[in-house]
């Protein structure tokens, strides 16, 4: 071609080399084709043919093989939905006050991941095991397919018209529901009401805060709770509230308390934490001094705590308090040295106790601060005087119709057995319930509500702060959303979207001047998920006089309880058993017991060696529990922390109607509650007898060895004090004797070492601001569709988490030899670490794989190759960090495991998994790929739009859900890198083995010089001195 | 060229002739099998049928159908495959070493003892590939083949890979080597049969003809395996401990496993071996040939690869001490004091202590005794790999991962199976097969200088 002088010209244009022209006609015939990588010379028409010959065979004798399965295109595709790109939608979580603003991952339009929304100004992004896993429960096949009526499936225009004649003709309705924090449904329910003659609406709360609202009732003259804000105190007090865990709104005060706990060499600065509980409960177990009291103490250490702050005041005291708790002064001393920067709170449900909570903070100057009731928090609005009003008038037979709103008082209710017993008396009888739970199941009418995510609905969980939440997803069943029955049976004319809409419109679009167009506003809300309105606060002044609360609790609490007491207290992972039936809350260890599928008694070592009950790998035995006239047999789980004397017990369990999964695991602990003081009790003092019966049973734990055996190797930590003195305080550094000096067991390898030329990914886990929640575990396990195995495979030691939380307790201080090691401390110190695969740059799974299905990838990350693996499990027995999993049995389409694998078994189920993560057949090891689909997508949107990938922009599972960022994950090659920065690496090498100079950044194992890409930072406690 | 003095002790008795030995030897090949041998195979047959509703339960449902977990990803597996290979050292020692060390006694057990070490070996080949969580393709994709999958290759790091080297380089030499010492005497059968019989052996004999020429050629080819086959009596061992020395497990990384690990072998070989002798003599009237002096030379050899086992246990405890590795440590203490603390106390006594009782001449050259402590080397031996595995694995560095392993009944019926399949073969050989070499001993009938009855 080229030895050819003539030329010949297309056109006018090329002749002239119009620009224009020039870039069109390179387009048009591309002389390049990438074949051959490149190659010109190489690259010939010849070889397209070649290679495009061989991938018709290829292709259809692949086709020979493969079976076919349905994979229908779309005849018009959607806007927007394009095969295997994600959408995003903002919405909102809400399961009566529990409340989160999210993030709803969408593919192919099926909801697939729910993440914080970083926009709302309440939950800032952070999330919860129970947000997380709540996408789960759209796929439940146990949701009603359509409205029943006597348990028989109806069509909705008979079921409207009989519903409508009914209730008409009830009488006195009333609607009962768990707290509702959107102003528009509360509309909506006041418009039916008012259609069926003013019918009454109770609000109780399963886990119920009214002690709160009453006292702030008393207190301030408002029955709300406040906002609290723990990033502003440097002394928090906590009398039993798990507000970490469970208690209001735990991500919120996650997040904020998270703040608090990170420090540098920098800012030596963090929070001092008190908490003085019964059990050992998730914000104890990350308190700095941890006091176990009993309940009967509870409200007297409270008292005693005022006394010691007033006196500091140079107030009067008040009568009682006489108690000696350890700590208490301790924490006067540090909150009066710290007012106005200080929290005090209490899980007490007793409105009394609420009351001297309330005046201590005003002692303390924390009230508007901290605690501010000037910006008042709907979390929770529930009125136990007014339900257990209810309960006996239902009882009575004095109601004549009742509707239950999305609750389920038969199962979360304290007398929950009396309202079953009064549903029958009613005339009629309502339910929304969207599946045939304990309540449902004996009205005469269950209109099922769609899932949230199939909703449309907004949210005023605080004063100023408004949320959406859109429909992710068309109703995947024929339940329609409860608002729109409430105004179809009240006959509004319209739907509730538009009443939404025009709700909005009306108020809070009236009200700001931001734009003019509602459309415009409308969708940047909804864009957003969050919408903020300014709100002024004037501080609101203590009106209440503390003296007749203080003579109450003089008189109901007492300093040394004779009886044993029961603290019936809520898990983190289970709540209070709305989400019972989601498999992967079932199997979520529990952050404190490491227990899944179970609830048990929670008994002190003390309790245990007394009466001569040992645990070991999770067998122990059953105890019979009494209280009053009700008993319950359970297993007993020894838990160290537990205070001498006390119980506890976790609500959530013994479901019986909430499905296939959770029906018949655990007893239920509602109906063990107190209401003989006009509010749900959950410390139940008195009457309380315990008698271990000789049945062995075996509770599922994933730790069963509950000390670090004082290895340094794993766990490095120490206090604020000596970290203040010394960065280096807690650490660990093994040095290794080589050619006369003493060296980094990083000098010392067989390796030549990886060279990363372009990533070089890396988590930085901070041990000190993980406080053990386990958002994590389950964030991965949506994500990288992680099987679920159930209690069986669990017990066998088989669970397939990708990540865990390993929780260490403190051996006692004098314990030297192995023996004592091995047993925690009566009252322990707590540490939380997330294990995962660490990423080694040394890999000891990668050397001994016969067949090369685990490798090492050029940005650091070690492969796991599914498809080539054999399962000669030698990788896993020669993990150090023991992180990989093996599938023992296939997890998948197997009925076996339908009941408990949900995910991945039936059809329904299956569309929750994330379709680029391989679902892993029998006999092959997985383990964390450090999220390595996230990766590869975030390489290629910036690989598309022709620039670098940036930090932040890539996240993995684990690292996005931490409510307290205290997994950052990044590029450690890129010096602008926030993990960068977090570890101070200083050198740019390209080299696998980084430089680190972070004080407390060190890596678990050091000496054995696997070189992992995961850094932890040592745990930093905000003692005095070290204690155990 | 062999000349012997007239003062050395007869390594056969009762003054056989070199009929006697045909004879002897043929005769329960020729024979109607006995009703204690067909017991005895129906039995081992039935062994084997239970063992394999395990083997198939594991192989349809999965490796879960075992009490392994996320913890001990091996227990009775590689446990039984280092526990069968070891047993089926002695015969490659017995047959290659000893034969050019000139250890003429060996002649009497060699025959058997190699057939031994090949049923054990295929008892032990098996775990390697049932114990992969998918043998349909692993079982080839161990292997270095060509293959379709563009450059993947299999990894030459990894000691799993030598293992399969190892073994397979173990198992063709030690089959052919046995086969090669059985043409002769195939051909002896042969010569005296008749019909079907002589067709059969006379195509297992090769077409042997008994010229000086072939003899020759036969020596030759013995001594060059047996060269062959010496350095595999150390390597085998020496790779299957490096699955474990190479790791970075306490308990595991371990550089003394190579000579520890043969000479454990060696010593579970030659348990095995008595075990099995003593039987096969007793059963076969062999006890000219199998002498008394046969059994307490093997039974010193066991004293002596005893001891050196109880010093390499030993000398693992004063390394783990003076490495000064917390991990380290304490995997050594918990195998003494941890939750299998049975399994290494069972293993001291029957590995350390109860051969030493072999200094007793009494002991040594008693039957029962020497049946009793051969069975207890095999037990100690099993329980020896039991510890190196399961309770170097159950409790490693983190502690929250620690745990037990307990076995399932698919556990013990899988190590039933391989029972079966070994006594199952090892009784066809003890009927169809000479179980002594015919053709050897004969050049041992006449050990001093007295003249042989022909």
């Amino acid at each position: 071609m080229t030895e050819n002088k003539k030329t010949y010209w297309k056109g006018l244009e090329q002749l002239t080399n119009d620009p224009e022209f020039v870039k069109n006609a390179e387009r048009e015939f591309p002389e390049y084709l990438p074949i051959n990588g490149g190659n010109e010379e190489g690259s010939s028409r010849r070889d397209f043919l070649k290679l495009m010959g061989f991938s018709l065979a290829a292709a259809s004798l692949a086709a020979c093989e493969a079976p076919v399965r349905k994979a229908i295109p779309y005849v018009n595709k959607p806007v927007d939905v394009n095969p295997s790109i994600p959408n995003y939608y903002a919405s909102t979580f809400s399961s009566g006050g529990d409340y989160a603003s999210i993030v709803v991952k969408t593919r192919e339009g099926r909801p697939i991941k729910i993440d914080g929304n970083e926009l709302s100004p309440v939950n800032k992004g952070g999330i919860s095991a129970i947000v997380e896993a709540s996408v789960l429960s759209l796929y439940d096949k146990q949701r009603l397919s359509g409205p029943h009526i006597k348990g028989t499936k109806s069509d909705w225009a008979t079921f409207d018209s009989e519903v409508k004649a009914k209730l008409a003709a009830a009488g006195t309705v009333k609607i009962v529901t768990n707290t509702v924090i959107s102003p528009s449904t509360e509309s909506v329910l006041q418009q039916f009401a008012a259609a069926f003659g003013g019918a009454e609406v109770i609000t109780y709360d399963p886990i119920s805060n009214y002690g709160i609202t009453k006292a702030a009732e008393t207190s301030y003259g408002t029955a709300v709770l406040p906002t609290y804000s723990f990033e502003k105190a440097s002394v928090i007090v906590s009398f039993g509230a798990d507000f970490l865990g469970t208690w209001i709104s735990p991500i919120e005060f996650a997040k904020q308390y998270g703040q608090g706990r990170k420090i540098s060499k920098e800012k030596p600065v963090m929070s001092r934490h008190f908490q003085f509980e019964s059990n050992l409960s998730l914000t104890g177990a990350n308190a700095d001094y941890r006091t176990p009291i009993k309940p009967s103490q509870s409200g007297l250490a409270v008292l005693a705590l005022y006394n010691a702050i007033a006196k500091q005041a140079g107030l009067a005291t008040v009568p009682g308090g006489a108690i000696e708790i350890e700590h208490l002064d301790k924490a006067a001393k540090e909150l009066w040295a710290n007012k106005g920067k200080s929290i005090v709170v209490s899980g007490s449900n007793d409105p009394n106790v609420q009351v001297i909570i309330n005046a201590i903070n005003d002692l303390l100057e924390n009230n508007g601060v901290t605690v501010d009731f000037s910006k008042p928090s709907y979390f929770r609005k529930g009125d136990d005087a007014k339900m257990n009003q209810f309960v006996a008038d239902l009882k009575a037979g004095s109601i004549g119709g009742v509707v239950f709103y999305n609750c389920n008082p038969v199962y979360d209710f304290a007398k929950g057995a009396e309202v079953a017993e009064g549903i029958a008396k009613a005339k009629v009888s309502v339910s929304t319930n969207s599946t045939m739970d304990e309540t449902a199941s004996l009205v005469q009418y269950v209109a099922p509500d769609h899932h949230y995510l199939e909703s449309w609905n907004d949210f005023y969980p605080r004063k100023g702060e408004y949320s959406l939440s859109q429909p992710a997803i068309s109703p995947l069943f024929d339940s329609r959303q409860a608002q729109d029955s409430f105004l179809i049976w009240a006959g509004a004319a319209t739907n509730y979207y538009d009443f939404l809409q025009q709700n909005w419109n009306t108020t809070l679009f009236a009200a700001q001047t931001e734009t003019a167009n509602f459309q415009e506003f409308w969708d940047r809300s909804l864009f957003n998920g969050v919408y903020s309105v300014p709100s002024e606060s004037a501080p609101v002044a203590n009106i209440s006089d503390v003296t007749s609360a203080a003579s109450s609790i003089a008189k109901s609490y007492k300093a040394e309880g004779a009886g044993t007491e029961l603290a019936i207290y809520t898990k983190v992972g289970i709540g209070n058993g709305t989400f019972a039936n989601n498999p992967w809350l079932q199997e979520m260890s529990d952050p404190i017991s490491k227990a899944t599928w179970d609830n048990y008694l929670t008994v002190s070592q003390k309790w245990a060696n007394e009466n001569g009950l040992k645990m070991s790998e999770g067998e122990t035995r059953k105890a019979k529990i009494t209280v009053g006239s009700k008993s319950l047999v359970v297993p007993v789980l020894v838990q160290p922390g537990q205070a001498d004397g006390t119980v506890g017990l976790a609500l959530g369990y013994g479901r019986t109607k909430a499905g296939r999964v959770a029906d018949g695991v655990g007893v239920n602990a509602y109906e063990l509650a107190d209401s003989s003081k006009g509010f749900t009790n959950f410390d139940v003092t008195e009457g309380v007898a315990i008698e271990l019966t000789a049945e062995v049973y075996k509770i599922a734990q994933t730790q069963t060895h509950q000390t670090y055996m004082g290895r340094e190797f794993v766990i490095q930590e120490s206090t604020l004090g000596e970290y203040k003195e010394d960065a280096f305080a807690g650490r660990y550094q093994p040095k290794i004797y080589k050619e006369g000096e003493f060296v980094k067991p990083s000098k010392i390898s067989l390796w030549k070492g990886h060279q990363y030329s372009q990533h070089h990914w890396g988590l930085a886990i901070d041990m000190n601001s993980c406080i053990g929640c386990g958002a994590c575990t389950i964030a991965c396990q949506v994500e990288n569709n992680v099987s679920v195995v159930g209690k069986q495979e669990v017990l066998n030691r088989r669970e397939m988490a990708w990540i865990r939380i390993d929780r260490y307790y403190s051996s006692p201080a004098e314990a030297t030899s192995n023996k004592e090691l091995e047993v925690a401390a009566d009252n322990p110190e707590v540490t939380f670490q997330p294990m995962m695969c660490q990423h080694c740059n040394n890999a000891p799974c990668e050397t001994v794989c016969p067949v090369a299905a685990t490798t090492h990838s050029s940005e650091g990350l070690n492969q796991m190759t599914y498809n080539r693996c054999i399962g000669t499990r030698y990788c896993a027995n020669n993990c150090p960090y023991k992180v990989r999993r093996f599938n023992w049995f296939k997890y998948h389409d197997n009925k076996d495991f339908a009941a408990v694998n949900v995910a991945q078994n039936d059809d329904m189920g299956k569309m929750v998994l994330n379709p680029d993560v391989t679902v892993r057949a029998r006999g092959v090891i997985e383990k964390c790929s450090m999220c390595v689909q996230r990766i590869q997508a975030g390489k290629l949107t910036a690989k598309r739009e022709g620039r670098k990938v940036k930090d932040g922009e890539i996240n993995v599972a684990c690292a996005s859900a931490c409510p307290t960022t205290a997994i950052v994950f990044g590029d450690m090659n890129d010096s602008n890198s926030k993990i960068t920065q977090m570890l101070k690496i200083q050198e740019d090498t390209l080299s696998a083995i980084k430089e680190v100079n972070e004080e407390r950044a060190y890596h678990v194992l050091e000496e054995i010089n696997v070189s992992p890409n995961v850094w932890y930072f040592t745990k930093i406690r905000n003692k005095d001195k070290s204690e155990a | 060229m062999h000349v012997t003095s007239s003062v050395r002790e007869p390594l056969i008795t009762g003054g056989k002739t070199l009929k006697d030995v045909t004879h002897d030897i043929s005769r329960q090949v020729e024979a109607k099998p006995s009703m204690g041998w067909l017991l005895a195979f129906l039995f081992s047959v039935g062994v084997l049928l239970l063992g394999s509703i395990a083997l198939v339960a594991t192989l349809w449902e999965g490796i879960g159908m075992w009490g392994l977990n996320k913890t001990v990803g091996w227990a009775w597996d590689i446990t039984n495959f280092v526990w069968w290979v070891g047993i089926g050292h002695a015969g490659t020692l017995i047959s290659a070493v000893l034969l050019l060390f000139r250890q003429k006694w060996r002649m009497a057990i060699n025959r058997a003892a190699e057939a031994m070490t090949i049923f054990a070996v295929i008892c032990a080949a098996m775990f390697p590939v049932i114990h992969m969580g998918r043998p349909w393709l692993g079982a080839y994709w161990a292997l270095p083949l060509p293959n379709t999958f563009g450059s993947l290759w299999v990894n030459f790091n990894s000691p799993l890979l030598w293992d399969v080297f190892a073994i397979s380089t173990y198992f063709s030499v030690s089959l052919v080597f046995w086969y090669i010492g059985l043409i002769p005497d195939f051909a002896t059968i042969r010569d005296r049969a008749s019909g079907i019989r002589k067709t059969i052996y006379g195509a297992l004999s090769f077409g042997w003809d008994g010229a000086a020429k072939t003899w020759s050629r036969y020596e030759s080819v013995a001594l060059i395996l047996a060269g062959l086959a010496t350095p595999l009596v150390l390597s085998v061992h020496t790779i299957v401990s490096f699955d474990f020395a190479t790791s970075v497990i306490p308990g595991w990384h371990t550089t003394i496993f190579p000579p520890y690990f043969v000479a454990g072998a060696i010593f579970s070989g030659f348990a095995m071996v008595l075990t099995l002798m003593i039987v096969t003599r007793k059963v076969f009237h062999l006890e000219d040939y199998i002498t008394i002096g046969h059994i307490e030379l093997m039974n010193i050899v066991i004293i002596i690869t005893g001891s050196i086992v109880g010093i390499a246990y030993i000398t693992e405890f004063f390394m783990a001490w003076y490495s000064g590795v917390a991990a380290e440590q304490y995997a050594f203490m918990n195998r003494m004091f941890g939750p299998y603390w049975w399994a290494y106390w069972s293993m001291m006594t029957c590995n350390v202590i109860s051969p030493q009782l072999f200094w007793f001449k009494k002991i040594r050259t008693s039957i029962a005794a020497t049946f009793l402590l051969s069975l207890v080397v095999n037990i100690g031996m099993w329980f020896e790999r039991f510890v190196i595995i399961v309770t170097s694995l159950h409790r490693d560095y983190l502690p929250s991962s620690w745990a037990m392993f307990y076995p399932t009944i698919s556990d013990v019926g899988v190590y039933l199976f391989t029972f079966g399949l070994f006594f199952t073969l090892f009784f066809l050989f003890a009927k169809f097969f000479p179980v002594i070499n015919m053709a050897e001993i004969k050049s041992i009938v006449k050990s001093t200088s007295e003249k042989v009855t022909k």
